[in-house]
Parts: C-alpha cells; structure tokens; sequence
C-alpha cells in the first residue's frame, strides 16, 4: 500500500486513491514508423529490480496524471513530478543517484 | 486436579461470578477470566482435539501463542470457529464447543488416526494418494474432504457489523506492555503524535506476572502510572482489544479492534479495522517462550512455564497439585517458586543444565524445591491428562532414572522475540547466539518511501529480555520513532529497571538430547499442525532441505500458528538433521495477520446494501415499480425487459419489440456517457480519437464514431454532436462514460498536452429518453413545444428546445432503425418528463422497453454491440466499418496498429449475418465447423456467433457472427455445434436483416 | 411546471452524526487556467466567493469557490440561477479558453453534522481529518468507500460532501453506516489539541 505525493494538487495519496499506468517517458510512434519501433513502442517494457519510472493517476482526487521515480524493490520513492515531460528532470536524476551512486538513465554511460 | 486457588488473581473479580457452557455443561468463572482459565478453574484440562492424530489437548499457552484450545464460540447467526479460549474474554451466557472430533471430545473415533500414526508421516497424502491417478477426483477428494478442516463453517448469515477507520499517526507502537508503554511516552514527549495498540485487555503485559521493580517501585505501579499519564497527554491514543495484526508498505498498518467480543450485548459493531498509516512503527511485541521437545510434551496438563505462571497469578489457577518443570534456563525458577508459594507442590526442577542456573536456583532452593541438573524429560504418561514422567539424563538416550507421578508439567526452552510484524514488510533477522533466537537486524529493516527504516524494534521483541535493558531499549526506539517522524526526542532518562539475575540458557532442541526414534516420534514441534521431531528428520532424510520446502512438505508452522511456537525448534531440527547450522538453514516467512482475523472485518461496513455501489437513473423507482427485470450494465441496473403479470421474460421482450416497431416504445437511455470536449484543438483532438473525421462535423449534426486503443482494437462507438465551432458532445456506451473519460483525460494531459481542450463528464446531467417508433414525433408533438418534423430536424441532427414544460436538447438519431428522437432533459426533472411521455403516449400505445428488446431492434438492423460483436481482439475492419475509418487522416489511434501484418492479414474472421435453415435461434457463441482437426485434435473452426437473437419482427432467429472470408461466401450453409448435442444449420447472409433502405428512420 | 426534484429529496438520518441530504444545488465545473484573469473573474464574479488556494474552498453566503485540481474550479450558487449564472460566465470568458458548464443536476450533495462528524467520515476516507491536519476551508477530493467524493468542513463539526447523483443512495447509505449508533472511535474527541508531524 504505497503512499505517493501527487505533485499536482500536493496531497499525499493513498494508494486506493490512485490508478496505475505503466512505464514512463514511452515515445510514441504512429504511422509511418517501422514495425520495431512500434512493437516496441506497443509490447517492450522495462521491468528493473531498482530505479523505475513510473505513470500515476490520482483518480480518486484531483483526477491528475504524474511520474513518480521509484525503486521497485525497496519502494522507496525519489520524486513524483510532472508528467508533462518527455525524459525526467535533472532534480530528479540527481535525486536518484544521490540515492543510488553509479546509476544512469536509461543505461546512458 | 486443575483447580482455582486462594491466592493471586490480579485480572479476576471473585464477586462477580460469569456463568458459560461448555459442550452443553453449564460451568461458572469470574468475572475477567479468560474462557480457558475458567476452564481450567472447574478441571476441564481438556480443550480439542488435534488436527490429524486427534490427541486430546489442553492449554498449552495462556495467550495468541496458543495452538491447541480452538473452539467454536456462540451458535446460530453469532457462531465463529476456531476461536482461543486463551484470548477469549468470559462473559454471561458465552457459550463454547470444543472441535475435530466425533462423535465427542471424551471419545473420539478419528483418534484411531493416532494409533496409526506411524503410517501417517510427514508427506503422507502426497505420496499415497497420486495413484491412480483417476482416485483423486473421485475417492480420495470427496474423503479427504470430508475428513479434513479445523472447526465448523458459519451456516447462517453473519448478525454483526463490522467498520473500517482510517487513521494516521505519527508514531504507532503495537504492544501496550512495559516496553510499549515506555516507547510510546518517550515518543509522545517529542509532540508526536502516538497511537498505542494492545492485543489484549489490560496493559503491561507480561511484567506485572514476572516480577521485578522499577524505579523502585512495582511493575504493576508503573505500569498504572504511565498508563495514566500517556491518558492524559493529548497526542496519545491508547486501545487495547486492538491487535497490530500487520505491518505493510510505506507504513501502512491493520489494526483489529475487537469491541464487542467479549460484550455480545452492546450492541454496535462486533470489530473495526483500523487502516493506519505512521511515519514510525514500534514493534514492542514482546516475546513467545518456546516448548521442549520431548516425548508426551502435548499430553494435556504439559504447559508452558510462562503460561502456567500467569494462569496462578493472573486468574488464580493451578493447572495441577504436584508439578514437574523442566527448563533450560532461569525464567522457568520464577514459575517453580510462584508454584510453590501458592501452596502447590512442585516435585522436581529438571534443568537441562549440568551447573543448573544462578539465583533464582537459589532462591528455589531455599523454598525446598528439589533440583536436578543434566537432567531431562524422557517421556511423559497419560492420556487426557498427565500421569506421569520419566526422567533421564538430557545427554542420553532417554533410559528413564525414575518415574514420578504428577499432573501437571511446566516446560521452558527459552524465549524468542516476537518478530512477525517486523518481518512482514520485509525486516531481516540474526541469530542471537548467546540467547539462541532471532532477532531484527537492526541493519536491515523495512524500509519506507523516505528509503529509511520505519520499523523500530523494542524491548523483547528486540531481544532485551531483562526488565531493565527493557525499559532502556523501548526508550530509545520511542526517541528514534519520533526523531524519524520529524520530531525533536526531549531528553530524559529511562527508567531503572530491576530484577534477579539470570544464569546463561543451554539451547536445548531434543530432550534428552540422543533421544531414540520411539521418543522422536512422540515429541511435538507443531501442536496445532501434529508436526513432530521425527517429521521433520524424515523431511530432510528425503532431501527436503530448505525451511520453506520443509515447512510444506510437513505443514510445520503453517495455519494460524504462523510458526510462534514451532518456529525455533522446528528449524533447529532441521539444521541438527541435515547437519547445517540454524542462522543457515534461516526462517521461514513471517505473513500477516499475526493472528486470525475476522472475514467480516476485513469487508468492513461491504456487505448488504452497500456491498457495492449501485448507480441508479432519475427513473430507476419508476422501473422498479412497473416490473422491471433488472439487467447489471457496469454499476448501472438497467430494466432488461417490463414483466407483466403472468408473462415470461421472453413473451415480454417480443412485446415491447413489437410495440416499439408498430407504435411507440420509450427507452431509458440516461445511462450513456456524455463527454463534454470543448476547446480550440477540440476537432483536432476527436479526429485523434475516433477513427473517422469528426472536425468536418457541421454544428447542429450528428456524426456516428467509433474509438480504438492504440492496439487498434475497437473500444467504444457512439454518436457525436457537434454543439458549436469549439464544442463538441461525445455519446459513450453505457459502461464506456468513466473509462472514455479517463481515455481522453490521459491522451490530453500527458501527449498532447500543449493541445487546447477540456473534458467534461456530464453523463449524470441528464436524463435521456429514446421515443422511438412510428408514433413517436406524434407523441412528442402531443406535449408540444419545438419543431420536430423532418423539415425541422432531419435524421442525424440535434436541436435545443422545449418539450412542454421542460428544457430539452433532442437528437434525432436511431439504434433501431425506427423513427427516433433521444430526448435529454435535466436529470432532476428526468421522471417528471418520462411520467409525462407515459401519459401523452396512453393514446398511442406507448410502452417502455428494456436492453433486451433494444439488442434485438440493434441486431435486426444489423448495427454492431460493443462487448458483443467486440471482445478486445476485434478491430473496425473486422466489422465491415470501413467506411467509418477516415483514409484521409494522417494519423489517429490505432491507425498504424491496424497496419500491421496480423490486422491486414485477409483471413481475419468478419462479421456477416446468420440465418438458421429452419428458423430456430443460434446458440449464443456458438463456433462454425470445419474440415479436420488441429493439433491438440480438436475440431478445426472458422466462425462464431457474436449477437443471436429470436426476431419478432421476422418471425425467425437472426444472428451476427465473424466467419473466415464471411462476406466472399453469401449464401452458404454452416454448421454450429451447440452445448445442446444439437448441430444448428445456419446460412450466411447480409447482416441487414430488418428495412435495408433505411426508410423507415428517415421519415 | 414539473419542480426539479434532488435525487433523495431531503432524507435525513439521526445516529452519531446528523446526515442529510441537502437537496438541489447549484453546482457549475468551471476549467480553464486558473492564472487567466477572465477565469478568474468568471469564477469569483459567479460564486462571490473569493479564489482559493489548491485543496481549499472558500464560502460567501450562498455562493462558493472550490479548488478541485490545477485547472479546475466548482462553483457553488443557488440551483435557480445555476443556469443564468453559466451564461454570465460564459459572457466574462469570452474567447478565452475555458469550460463553464452546469452539473447541478449530475451530483449529490450531503451534509454531515455533530461531534463524531469526523468520525464518521473517517470510517469511509483514506484521508488524516484529525483536527490538526483537516478544518473549515479545507477542500479534499478522495474516495468514500468506493466512489468518488469530495468533501469539505463548513465549521468544525459539520462537512459538505458532494457525489455523483446516480450513487446517492449508496453514499446515504454508507452514511447511515458509518454513523450507526454505538459505533463511535473517540479518537479525534480524545485529542482536541493533537498535534500534527507536518
């Protein structure tokens, strides 16, 4: 039972108030795009034991999306923020690896 | 004889006497007993019997350690089962029956089952009863079953409530003894606040009972004092009959507050969860003493030596006249010496120890006690209750030196901390050496969202077993919870405690320690789940080496004891048998709840009326009241059809379709989901989502739409108004309104969010009525108001009005194929305009109709049903919806999915209609045969049925279905299989069953 | 004329807590940015109620102003004007981009009241309404068993609390339940002066 800061209306959330949506910062690819990249885009999934970028709605509240950086295993959480961003603000990837020294974003060196 | 004594009984009041049955005797206790020192006070020594061997037991423990005395409490509408008589309050009238046994607990006939106990052995069911294999189903199940499961089920619906309560905290400490009570004032000090819980009726725990001083002062003083002053003290909440039944994720918490189990008359909810949520948990659980293993050691009258302490000086009972206690440590001598104070005689003190203990020895001593060092418990005699036992030597074999006869034994193997609530969310554990348990490592606990540990370990469940270092350790988690939780600890002092020191403990897990295989197979691990030391040898002689595997294979530990007595010595069993050590073999997993807890509280106030919600429209009383038969849509109750008198569902579904096509029939369809999508991107946004153009879409008209995932499956279809340049409303299916809702909220606020749009659900703003029929414009024009003819208002287009005396937007568009306006009015005013339509339709012949009658007038025009003709797999194209996909459009969702290979590939099943050869009705999702069969040798197949209805209006079954090159093959004949045995003949034939031109709408 | 009617027309219940039904308001959903000047004088002018901040709501007479997320406001008014009072709106928005609608009519509005007003609410909510971190002003959109609901205080022993119309029956209900008699916590009455960990 996570309790999540919603960054857009500033309530710690319980987690019967919020609904799950998956991994974050997926790129969308519609027409025209090869049949790789969207399998990806549709089916391929991260499923790290760690650092995790996830989507939250707070549903049952003010009906607003966000990511929340998370460990999976220990479900500690880094930061929540906005989900109007493509890739995670640099707060929050110096957030998380001041937590996890060593760790990159999406495996960059 | 187990008898009440004069001394003692701090918890009872000998004024007032409780009267109780137990198996149908009436018997008397007092007031504050528990129902197994009462008991135990009028000599009934035995409580159950075992699950598999049906053993008679006793009372092996006084509180939740306590695997053997579960009973069935209350009867009718107020029985539970398997409840502990040990934490059960006595009260008036409590009425208890005893369980597992037939045909009574005096003679068992399943005990025969003890006597063939060396055929039962760990692993039994699993190896005997896998052949043949074909015996499963049909003998050993049926059997099994029947003989099977411990206590009773419930017959008759649960009379209680039970409620939930949401707390947050900033500090919670579960255990209200002297540890609980110290780490929740040091914490409160700090101005957090505190909420306490405590399992059972009183405060202080085992203190009180064990003696010692603090401060100078008695144990049961200190614990009055701080109980006071922590009442006092505004951010503190004490509650004790609320047990910390588990410890979750992000300090999240369950309590389990029992208010009226012991008051049955007081009415108000028997149990309350309490859904707690603390930046802190103190885990001042204390600790559970452990049995011996040695033979005869469930023989009723063998108890703990901590049990047998409290029941004399608690409640006043002796559990016998003429004692044994057999230990391997100090804490034990306090039961001799409180025996023999009392007034009992206690026979022996066998202490495993070859140097015996320190001045509790002494002290026991000096009171006359005898005391045999190195020696053991070979065996003790007697069946429901204790006769006698043989002593030897604990490093031998089990050769008796003596046999003495007694009636009661107190055992002690040393103390393990209570560590389940720190282990649920993950806290690890070490093993202590020098007290042979484990306890939390305080380098690894659960861990909260701050990435901090939020479980603080205190006083004995910490493993601090003396009162002093107690009282120290509980301070300083007090001070550490509140510094966690954002708070400033204030700086005082732990209390002195004192008490006698103890001599070192000798781990001892078999006694005596190269007991044979005769005395193995007598000696329990598991009370509760008849485990014993040969068990678990046998387990690892057949390889089973890992705790987790060997708590399976013997079933040690598992069930409601959740490993609090069996824990230690079954697992150093197994280390001994495998030849490991215990911290390598480990423990097995600790799960909530810590005990038992009720279904009805974990349901809360879910039950009846409320059990879950149900939607209703502005008209759902009028339906109610004019026989309607009620259809669940999502949470909605639509009528399914309107019974007459005498008529049948389906006499009544071909009337009103009848009706509605020759007349005029009135649908409630408030249900269906009204988005309001306003905004300068807003044609843009609804060209994304319907699959064709919506931004074309003139205002004042209507345009049909279909929606698809980005999968490319089609996920809702609906008509859409275009209200003005920047407005548009969307129609959703009824159990779409929520989902599409949310669909469109997240593609707009976390892909196009730069895009200019709002969404507004008004679903529930109106209530909306179809007239639909031949009749249906005269009807309207009979309660006057705006222009509806086809001048006015052509098919496909909607207008703003007033029909009589109600505002009204009416959209002139069909789901039947007849004449049709959908009427919205204001919800508050929705069962005035129905009653309105009902009365000016008299004349007309109006009826309501139901979904039922709607599916068949939909399914005659051949218009498709989202959840029928789709199932999550079926995209647009499937369906013959090509031309309500744009080609124009350079994207919308599920456009580039519906170009993959799998979409495009020709042999997808599409939708045709189905007419039966003779007229008889399809079996609802009945498959088409084919040539051959597949490879798991089932028949091959190349169509379903997916909509299959009888027709009044043909007078013949009609059916939609998906077959292989369906629209290549008009004309030909299929056969359906059905459930039935019967093969059903059906040809495929345009889906259009009913006024293909479509005239009859467009009048 | 047929009246508008309420979705339980008034019902009402006496247990730890008084629970009733409030009957027909004006509710409007107003969404737009709430930094634009329009929005706000639409929103204010409506409601004479001045703009909250996030996660509060503030009363005027009949009229109020409730925080519902960073793009959204409810406006309270009376059920009559609710109607005429989106026009006026829609007058102010003008062309900015903006959404006035009513939804007077597509809600439920519940007042509980008393000293275990708290309490009760708190059988439902998996929201921390202790006295220290809930009071009059504020405004909080959760889940009250299971449905959507949001709920506020009007003084401190009384809380508004709106729901979807078609759910009315169930959240009186859940009500009536969570106030039966003999069902008090004491918890919150315990500790007037809790002080809170924030």
């Amino acid at each position: 039972m996570l309790i999540l800061h919603c960054p857009n209306c500033g309530v710690d959330a319980d987690e019967t108030e919020l609904a799950p949506g998956g991994q974050a910062h997926l790129k969308r690819f519609g027409p025209g795009s090869s049949d790789e990249d969207f399998h990806d885009y549709l089916f391929a999934r991260e499923n790290p034991r760690g650092v995790h970028f996830e989507r939250w709605r707070h549903a049952h509240g003010c009906g607003k999306w966000f990511h929340a950086a998370r460990d999976t295993a220990t479900l500690e959480v880094f930061a929540t923020y906005s989900a109007q961003t493509t890739e995670p603000p640099q707060a929050v990837l110096d957030a998380i690896a001041a937590r996890r020294p060593g760790w990159t974003w999406r495996h960059e060196s | 004889m187990s008898t009440r004594i004069a001394a003692h009984g701090r918890l009872i009041d000998r004024a007032k006497s409780v009267g109780f049955t137990f198996n149908g005797k009436p018997m008397r206790g007092y007031a504050g007993d528990t129902l197994a020192s009462a008991l135990l006070a009028g000599d009934q020594m035995v409580m159950g019997r075992s699950y598999k061997y049906h053993r008679p037991r006793g009372a092996v423990a006084s509180g939740a350690e306590e695997p053997n005395a579960l009973m069935g409490l209350g009867e009718g509408a107020k029985f539970e089962p398997n409840q502990r008589a040990t934490t059960t309050e006595l009260f008036e009238g409590l009425t208890a029956r005893s369980q597992n046994h037939w045909p009574g607990l005096e003679f068992d006939v399943g005990a025969v089952n003890g006597r063939l106990s060396r055929f039962l052995p760990a692993g039994f069911y699993y190896k005997m009863f896998i052949h043949p294999r074909a015996f499963w189903k049909h003998v050993y199940e049926p059997v099994i079953r029947q003989a099977a499961g411990l206590g009773r089920v419930p017959g008759g619906r649960d009379a209680d409530t039970y409620e939930h309560f949401h707390c947050f905290t900033d500090v919670l400490v579960i255990g209200g003894g002297v540890a609980g009570l110290q780490a929740a004032r040091s914490a409160a000090a700090s101005g957090a606040s505190v909420l306490v819980l405590e399992q059972s009726a009183h405060w202080g725990g085992r203190a009180p009972v064990d003696g010692g001083t603090v401060d100078g002062a008695g144990a049961d003083d200190f614990v009055r004092e701080t109980v006071a002053e922590l009442e006092a003290m505004p951010n503190v909440t004490l509650r004790n009959r609320c047990m910390g039944a588990g410890v979750y994720d992000h300090g999240y918490a369950l309590g389990y507050e029992r208010l009226t189990d012991h008051a049955p008359r007081a009415g108000g909810p028997r149990h309350r969860l309490w859904r707690i949520r603390a930046r802190r948990i103190v885990t001042a659980t204390g600790a559970i003493e452990r049995p011996l293993a040695f033979a005869g050691n469930d023989v009723p009258g063998v108890m703990l030596a901590s049990a047998m302490r409290d029941y004399l000086v608690n409640w006043a009972v002796a559990p016998g006249r003429r004692v044994i206690v057999a230990t391997n440590n100090d804490d034990a001598y306090r039961t001799a010496i409180t025996l023999k104070t009392s007034g009992i005689d206690v026979l022996r003190i066998l202490d495993a120890r070859s140097s015996g203990g320190g001045a509790l020895m002494q002290e026991a001593r000096a009171l006359g006690i005898r005391i045999d060092c190195g020696r053991a418990i070979g065996r003790v005699s007697g069946g429901k209750r204790v006769r006698s036992v043989a002593v030897c030597a604990q490093e031998g074999t089990g050769g008796a030196l003596e046999e003495v006869e007694c009636d009661a034994v107190a055992m002690s193997g040393g103390w393990s901390p209570v560590v389940h609530l720190w282990s649920h969310c993950g806290g690890k554990l070490i093993w202590d050496e020098a007290r042979a348990h484990f306890r939390p490592d305080p380098e690894r606990p659960p861990r909260g969202a701050d990435g901090e540990g939020f479980v603080i370990p205190a006083g004995a469940a910490n493993g601090e077993l003396a009162l002093n270092g107690i009282l120290g350790d509980a301070d300083e988690a007090g001070k550490t919870a509140a510094r966690g939780a954002g708070f400033k600890p204030a700086r005082s002092k732990a209390p002195r405690g004192e008490t006698v020191e103890e001599a070192p403990l000798q781990p001892v897990w078999l006694m005596p320690r190269h007991a044979d295989a005769h005395l193995r197979a007598k000696a329990w691990l598991d009370y509760q789940n008849d485990v014993k030391v040969s068990d678990v040898r046998l387990a690892a002689q057949e390889g089973y080496h890992s705790v987790e595997h060997t708590k399976r294979y013997t079933t040690l530990g598992m069930a409601t004891d959740q490993g609090k007595l069996s824990n230690i010595n079954g697992l150093a069993t197994l280390a001994d048998a495998i030849g490991s050590e215990i911290p390598q073999v480990g423990t097995t997993t600790f799960r909530p709840p810590y005990t038992p807890i009720s279904m009805g509280a974990i349901a809360g106030e879910a039950r009846g009326a409320i059990f879950q919600p149900v939607r209703r429209t502005p008209m759902h009383g009028w339906h109610e009241a004019n026989g309607a038969d009620w259809e669940p849509v999502g949470q909605w109750r639509r009528p399914y059809t309107y019974l007459r008198d005498g008529e049948s569902q389906h006499d009544a579904v071909m009337r009103e379709v009848r009706n509605t096509r020759q007349a005029v029939g009135l649908l409630d369809a408030s249900t269906l989901g009204k988005l309001l999508v306003k905004g300068p991107d807003a044609g843009r946004f609804l060209d994304m989502l319907y699959t064709n153009m919506m931004s074309t879409l003139k205002p004042g008209k209507c345009r049909y739409g279909l929606m698809c995932s980005e999968n490319g499956f089609l996920i809702d279809d609906g008509v859409v108004a275009r209200i003005d340049e920047h407005t548009f409303l969307c129609h959703t299916t009824t159990g779409g309104a929520e989902r599409i809702h949310a669909h469109m909220e997240e593609w707009l606020q976390t892909e196009w969010w730069d895009w200019q749009v709002h969404v507004a659900n008004l679903t529930e703003q109106f209530a909306q009525v179809a007239v639909v029929g031949p009749d249906a414009r005269k009807l309207l024009e009979r309660l006057g108001g705006m222009d509806l003819s086809a001048g006015a208002m052509a098919f496909m287009e909607w207008r703003d009005g007033r029909i009589a005396e109600f505002d009204a937007r009416v959209y002139r568009i069909s789901f039947s194929g007849e004449l049709s306006f959908e009427v919205a009015v204001p919800a508050s005013q929705g069962l005035a305009f129905w009653e309105a339509l009902m009365d000016a339709g008299r004349e007309f012949g109006v009826m309501p109709y139901g979904t039922e009658a709607l599916h068949v007038m939909r399914a005659e025009k051949g218009f498709i049903m989202i959840g029928d003709e789709t199932d999550g797999t079926v995209i647009p194209q499937d369906l013959g919806l090509g031309w309500a996909i744009s080609k124009k459009k350079e994207d919308y969702l599920g456009k580039r999915a519906q170009a993959r290979p799998h979409m495009t590939d020709p042999t997808r099943w599409k939708l045709v209609g189905l007419e039966t050869v003779d007229g008889a009705v399809l079996p609802d999702g009945a498959y088409a045969l084919a040539e051959g069969v597949n490879a798991n040798g089932q028949r091959n197949v190349q169509g379903r049925v997916t909509s299959t209805y009888m027709s009044p209006t043909l007078g013949r079954g009609i059916a939609m279905g998906l077959v292989l090159n369906g629209p290549d093959r008009m004309g030909e004949v299929l056969e359906f299989p059905g459930t039935d045995g019967k093969t059903y003949q059906a040809r495929i034939v345009d889906q259009v069953f009913y006024d293909k031109d479509g005239e009859k709408q467009n009048v | 004329m047929s009246e508008p009617v309420s979705a339980l027309k008034g019902a009402s219940f006496d247990g730890l807590a008084h629970v009733e039904e409030c009957g027909l308001q004006g509710m409007i959903t107003l969404r737009g940015a709430l930094s634009a000047r329009a929005v706000q004088k639409a929103a204010t002018v409506a409601s004479g109620a001045s703009l909250p901040d996030a996660n509060r709501a503030n009363m005027a007479g009949e009229g109020g102003l409730c925080w519902m997320s960073p793009d959204e406001l409810l406006i309270l008014c009376p059920y009559p004007r609710a109607a005429e009072t989106v026009e006026t709106m829609r007058k102010t928005l003008g062309k900015t981009h903006a959404l006035a609608v009513n939804v007077s009519d597509a809600r439920a509005m519940f007042r509980v009241s008393g000293g275990a007003a708290r309490e009760v609410l708190a059988k439902l909510c998996p929201v921390d309404l202790s006295p220290a971190a809930f009071g009059p002003g504020q405004f909080r959109r959760t889940r009250m068993a299971q449905i959507a609901a949001a709920i506020w205080m009007e003084d401190d022993e009384s809380f508004g609390i709106v729901c979807f119309r078609s759910v009315a029956e169930y959240a009186f209900n859940l009500l009536k339940a969570a106030a039966q008699p003999g069902s008090a916590v004491g918890v919150f009455a315990a500790r007037p002066g809790a002080i809170s960990g924030d």
